[in-house]
């Protein structure tokens, strides 16, 4: 019996350190009691402290639209399009999507994706454009590697509700 | 009737290099587009940026040079009372150039008691000043007007290497409130010191000061400047030098105008 539970503990210790580096992003996109609603264009990328662009996670665009034409608006993402939006083919598999309803949507960005990122500071950067709307954005700070289970929250003020950071040594 | 009489505002205009004088623009309806789309573009002579209350600006030398440094031919033009109005289909992705270069020569000159003024080409100066002209003056002027749209990536816009140009080492397409902006500015392909210029935010019709932001280039030709507010701004470049083209013109009046949309951060 003690064999057993000791067996376990260590096998539960050991995938402790075997197991993958995870950042899980939640994004509330919040309800507008608006005449005319469209879902907004969301991007959301991993910057540099120079605010270039370390890594594009998601970006939330018409992409169901005839003819790529959901594209003619990508640049409403200000500030995504000017750091390295513009520089991508969309629809770009793995990392564009279609928009999203109102209410909570998780990403996750993998273990090998963290790990190819070189140890320092970075920020998330979640950032919405809503058609005959607003435009906003908000940033969390990290550190990679991850080197304890952390979590962060902002809240943004119009087009984004609160921005969840769960990071998973 | 006498030569200068014969010249319409417009040319006088776009000949003109005084800061002074009458403000000359091409004003695009977007710059940052992130599709292949049209473009459709005011041009006109005023005294407020980007308000026409006074004169079309005549388009017949507009160059727009796309991307791949081919020229596209405008859409849809129409010259009203006030503006002309045309459209570009930007199809490929970079750096779209608008630009109307204009050049000529004016001068003034004495027949006896009576007092000449010219403004055209050098072969329609010399058929039209007399052998017997006393106190001739004459003076060459160049004047380049531009904006830039850019679809995607933005792209290094080509250089002509003649007369008063900016080399914009910020993009004129990447330009946001608050950020430092280098401009460089070129005479004949040249870093030039000395060129005066002045930048104007548009709608300024809604304030009572204009507030010109006035600059002056340093020995490499550069200013950095900021922008503290976004919106459509209107710069204005002049230089005076003794390069000129003709010899009987004793000093040349570069300008240079270009619209610029600064974005908010």
């Amino acid at each position: 019996m003690l064999r057993k539970v000791l067996l376990g503990l260590s096998t539960a210790l050991f995938s402790a350190n075997l197991m993958a580096a995870e950042m899980q992003i939640r994004i509330d996109i919040p309800a507008m009691s608006v005449a005319e609603y469209h879902r907004p264009y969301v991007a959301v990328w991993i910057e540099k402290p120079d605010e270039s662009i370390a890594r594009h996670v998601a970006v939330w665009y018409d992409q169901a639209a005839a003819e790529n034409k959901g594209t003619k608006w990508l640049k409403d993402l200000r500030l995504w399009w000017r750091k390295g939006g513009r520089e991508l083919q969309m629809p770009m598999d793995g990392m564009s999507s279609a928009t999203r309803q109102v209410g909570q949507h998780q990403l996750r960005v993998d273990d090998a994706t963290l790990r190819s990122l070189a140890s320092g500071e970075y920020r998330l950067v979640v950032e919405a454009a809503r058609e005959k709307g607003g435009r906003e954005f908000v940033k969390i700070p990290f550190r990679l590697p991850v080197s304890v289970a952390a979590q962060r929250q902002q809240k943004g003020s119009e087009e984004l509700g609160m921005i969840q950071l769960s990071l998973q040594p | 009737m006498k030569p200068w009489l014969m010249l319409s505002p417009l040319l006088i205009a776009l000949l003109s290099t005084s800061a002074h004088a009458h403000g000359i623009w091409l004003l695009p309806s977007s710059t940052v587009l992130s599709a292949p789309q049209f473009v459709t573009f005011d041009a006109a002579v005023s005294n407020d940026i980007f308000h026409f209350n006074h004169r079309p600006l005549p388009v017949d030398q507009l160059k727009i040079v796309a991307p791949d440094r081919s020229l596209l031919a405008p859409e849809n033009v129409a010259k009203g009372e006030l503006r002309t109005t045309f459209d570009a289909n930007l199809k490929q992705t970079g750096t779209y150039k608008l630009q109307i270069v204009r050049s000529g020569l004016r001068a003034r000159w004495k027949e006896g008691s009576e007092a000449k003024r010219f403004m055209g080409d050098a072969e329609k100066l010399r058929q039209q000043l007399p052998a017997n002209a006393t106190d001739v003056e004459v003076n060459e002027s160049a004047s380049r007007i531009e904006t830039y749209v850019t679809v995607g990536t933005p792209s290094e816009p080509p250089l002509d290497q003649k007369g008063l140009e900016m080399r914009s080492e910020t993009h004129p397409n990447d330009l946001v409130a608050g950020e430092q902006i280098t401009l460089q500015f070129l005479v004949d392909g040249k870093p030039a010191a000395g060129v005066q210029i002045e930048v104007v935010r548009g709608e300024s019709r809604y304030r009572n000061d204009p507030e010109p932001l006035k600059l002056t280039s340093g020995a490499d030709g550069r200013v950095r400047l900021a922008l503290e507010r976004a919106g459509m701004y209107w710069l204005d470049a002049d230089i005076t030098d003794n390069k000129v083209s003709d010899k009987l013109a004793k000093e040349r009046s570069l300008a240079y105008t270009v619209t610029l949309e600064v974005l908010p951060k």
